[in-house]
């Protein structure tokens, strides 16, 4: 597959990974809201913590409110975040590759893309109640994973998909839950009180994992909770499960021995063990936000070395090559 | 429901290919009117709407070049389709096969003995002075003496009933793309009318366009590639869209490399050989080690990779110079030379401004003539004499006189008519013809083609950077 054609799935599975997640805290928040004090500064100011945009936010807005957040985290084309963004760069890279997907998926991606952007041009965060627009695109995006995956071939392209959208779903499953805990944790002395539960409800739902947990745990508990996102295997959104499959994808699309070769491989194989033969007594010893960021850190680092190690490959052959040494402009 | 009152309908002055001009209807178009009177402006109205929208979802959108901000347009699609007579057709595709045949032996000749240059049927300055004609093409000798893989002419009928030629379009015009789409979408639209009638299919294109592209290369599993400019140019709707028909890659000049003079294409597990280039990329911008340097479309040492057969590029680079709106004037003379025979299909009759006589004629005539520049297209650098001011006439003479050689003038021809949905009735509107040809080891033509309609009332430019809109044209049996 050409190297230009796996980077644009990639990402294209990322951002629409990405608009998912955003999608959903916006939906989760706004129930949040409705059951918390009138403080809209307490209430969504750590929405944009957790997404990591709180930086831009700030040179932006000088104070925070519900509808400047709405606006800002699903609006704004200043945020490159924003759902809408992901969106439409979810489309142009879709648009990049449109021989490697289906005409389903093609028409799904573009459907969304005709939704944010009417619903933009139609100024939908200044509705009294926006959760049903960001429903029908968090609806949107887990269609467009149901065609996917029963419309293209499990090949090289749908396994740098799968990558790109695990690697997304454990970044932020893990942000989640690392902005939540240290919001929660000093109250943790009220564990148990109808105040606590409705936030720790709220912490599952944005990752879609209310229901799954109760399943299985049944009461909701800080330690119960944070083993299930951190270490469950059976729990899709869980960062273990995400590492686990983003590792098969990334081994089967190497060649075929036991053999981990790339740089991506080795890092990603390496974070992976160490959560398998770690459990929750180390995450509290390390301490949770020191566990989680260390994650992050390294999720980073694979990042970059799936782009040095199969998305710009060009460069190497092109810095190689004599035909190019008087035209080095054109080498991106 | 307000019934379709068709007894308005207008076709003074123009011909008109539903109705002949004594306002019968013609045999071509009868079982067509009688369903769309029966299903009412309403029902007519809805479906457009329905067509409009499956445009956007299959995001058959195009990217306006005058326009910076990347907005990408629907090329819009009429639902009442333009209708050919079987009979028609076939002495269509006869000229068509007969002008491709000839121009492909002449741009053949033109890279090699040059001898219609030394008989003078075409002269040579005209040939050596066209921005189209390459140099670096001399002495080439494309797999199976072909250089005009894809093309499409557009004709236009006059008031005589009869096909003209209006230009060829020798370097892989887009629109094919269209014509397939519209074909799928009006096949949802209207069912029951292609049940009755016997519409040519048009659905083998994708499967003969990758028949002509392998049989161009001795390889048995050869690598195709579609070179597209971008997701940026204007018809990467359709490059995409091909090169997904044929299971083609779709590369851009960026994601190829020549060593040994060999193509490859950069994929996550190293170099991987190309032996076939669709290319969608002008011949300017394919390879900046000899062509325009500042290309960032192309990929260096392509054009030698070519020159020693390593790789075949589809269209062939050079066929331009076949195409140059000053050559197109030469064509009949140029059908008798190789061919012996009288062309087929008519030109639009045609003055050359480089030439003394044809000049003053332009200049005295220009209020009645349409000017074309003729290294310009898509309905760009042209003045409609008839339909100009003073002012612009003034300005278009001065450049004739500045530069002849870059013009050419053409009599103001009465584009005929088809029914179109406008506002709140149907009205007869200008249209054109662009049919597809595909030339290998046989020359195949698809019944069909891309009918382009001046959708603006009263407008003969059909250009869809310039409002005009698209039909699916059904050629019957």
């Amino acid at each position: 597959m050409l190297s230009r054609v796996a980077d644009h799935i990639y990402w294209m599975n990322r951002y629409i990974e990405r608009a998912e997640n955003y999608a959903r805290f916006m939906d989760v928040n706004f129930n949040l809201s409705l059951d918390l004090q009138p403080d809209e500064a307490a209430q969504w100011r750590p929405l944009v913590v957790t997404t990591g945009d709180w930086p831009l936010y700030q040179s932006l807005h000088k104070t925070v409110s519900k509808s400047k957040v709405i606006h800002f985290l699903g609006f704004d084309e200043r945020n490159p975040n924003s759902v809408h963004n992901c969106i439409v760069y979810a489309r142009e890279n879709a648009r990049s590759i449109r021989p490697e997907i289906t005409k389903e998926v093609w028409e799904q991606i573009n459907y969304l893309y005709y939704f944010v952007k009417e619903g933009t041009s139609k100024k939908k965060w200044e509705n009294k109640d926006p959760r049903n627009y960001f429903l029908e695109i968090k609806k949107g995006c887990q269609m467009l994973y149901g065609i996917l995956n029963s419309t293209i071939s499990r090949s090289e392209g749908w396994h740098f998909g799968r990558i790109g959208q695990l690697i997304e779903r454990a970044d932020k499953t893990s942000r989640v839950l690392d902005v939540k805990y240290h919001i929660l944790l000093p109250e943790s002395v009220k564990v148990g009180s109808p105040f606590d539960l409705i936030q720790w409800s709220a912490l599952l739902k944005s990752v879609s994992a209310y229901d799954m947990y109760r399943r299985k745990y049944g009461k909701l508990t800080a330690q119960g909770i944070c083993e299930f996102l951190i270490f469950d295997k059976h729990f899709p959104r869980s960062i273990l499960s995400c590492l686990t499959d983003v590792d098969r994808s990334l081994r089967s699309n190497s060649n075929k021995d036991s053999i981990y070769r790339s740089t991506a491989e080795k890092q990603l194989g390496l974070l992976r063990s160490q959560l398998e033969y770690s459990d929750i007594n180390e995450v509290f010893e390390t301490g949770v936000h020191e566990f989680l960021d260390n994650i992050q850190v390294r999720l980073n680092e694979v990042s970059e070395s799936i782009f040095q190690n199969y998305f710009s490959v060009a460069d190497h052959y092109k810095s190689e090559n004599p035909l190019f040494s008087n035209n080095n402009k054109q080498v991106q | 429901m307000p019934k379709l009152n068709l007894s308005n309908y207008d076709t003074t002055h123009f011909l008109d290919e539903m109705l002949d001009e004594n306002g019968q209807i013609r045999s071509s178009y009868t079982l067509f009117r009688d369903r769309i009177e029966k299903m009412g402006w309403k029902k007519l109205n809805f479906l457009q709407k329905s067509t409009d929208r499956a445009q956007l979802s299959l995001g058959m959108t195009f990217n306006v070049y005058s326009d910076n901000q990347g907005t990408e347009r629907i090329l819009h699609l009429d639902i009442i389709p333009r209708i050919i007579d079987g009979v028609e057709w076939d002495k269509l595709e006869r000229g068509l096969k007969q002008r491709i045949t000839a121009l492909n032996m002449f741009v053949a000749d033109i890279y090699g003995e040059q001898k219609v240059l030394k008989d003078k049927i075409v002269p040579k300055e005209l040939i050596f002075s066209s921005a189209t004609y390459l140099k670096e093409c001399i002495g080439l000798k494309p797999p199976k003496g072909v250089w005009c893989h894809i093309s499409g002419s557009d004709l236009i009928k006059g008031d005589d009933n009869q096909f003209y030629v209006l230009e060829d379009n020798l370097r892989c015009p887009s629109g094919v793309s269209y014509m397939l789409e519209n074909r799928e979408i009006l096949k949802r639209t209207f069912p029951e009318i292609f049940e009755k009638l016997k519409v040519r299919p048009v659905n083998n294109y994708a499967h003969n366009l990758r028949d002509m592209l392998e049989s161009l290369s001795p390889q048995s599993e050869a690598t195709i590639a579609v070179m597209t400019p971008g997701a940026y140019n204007s018809a990467y709707f359709e490059h995409a869209y091909l090169a997904q028909q044929i299971g083609a890659e779709l590369v851009e000049g960026r994601d190829l490399v020549v060593q040994d003079d060999c193509v490859y294409m950069i994929t996550t597990k190293g170099l991987k050989r190309v032996h076939i280039i669709y290319r969608r990329v002008d011949d300017d911008f394919i390879d900046p080690l000899i062509f325009n340097p500042n290309s960032l479309l192309g990929t260096p040492g392509l054009f030698n990779a070519y020159k020693k057969g390593n790789v075949v590029l589809v269209n062939a680079p050079g066929t331009g110079v076949a195409d140059d709106k000053a050559v197109y004037a030469y064509i009949p003379r140029i059908i008798k030379y190789y061919l012996g025979e009288e062309p087929i299909l008519e030109n639009v009759q045609t003055y050359i401004c480089d030439e003394e006589a044809d000049r003053k004629y332009v200049l005295e005539n220009i209020a009645n003539l349409v000017i074309k520049q003729t290294d310009a297209s898509g309905g760009y650098g042209m003045l409609i004499g008839p339909k100009s001011t003073l002012k612009e006439q003034e300005e278009f003479k001065a450049k004739i006189k500045a530069n002849p050689r870059n013009y050419i003038a053409q009599p103001m021809i009465n584009l005929s008519r088809v029914p179109t949905l406008s506002e709140d009735e149907i009205q007869g509107r200008h249209v054109d013809l662009r049919p597809y040809i595909l030339f290998g080891e046989d020359i195949k033509i698809t019944p069909g083609a891309l009918t382009r309609v001046a959708l603006k009332k009263g407008s003969i430019v059909v250009n869809s950077s310039q409002g005009g809109g698209s039909k699916d044209t059904w050629v019957l049996d």
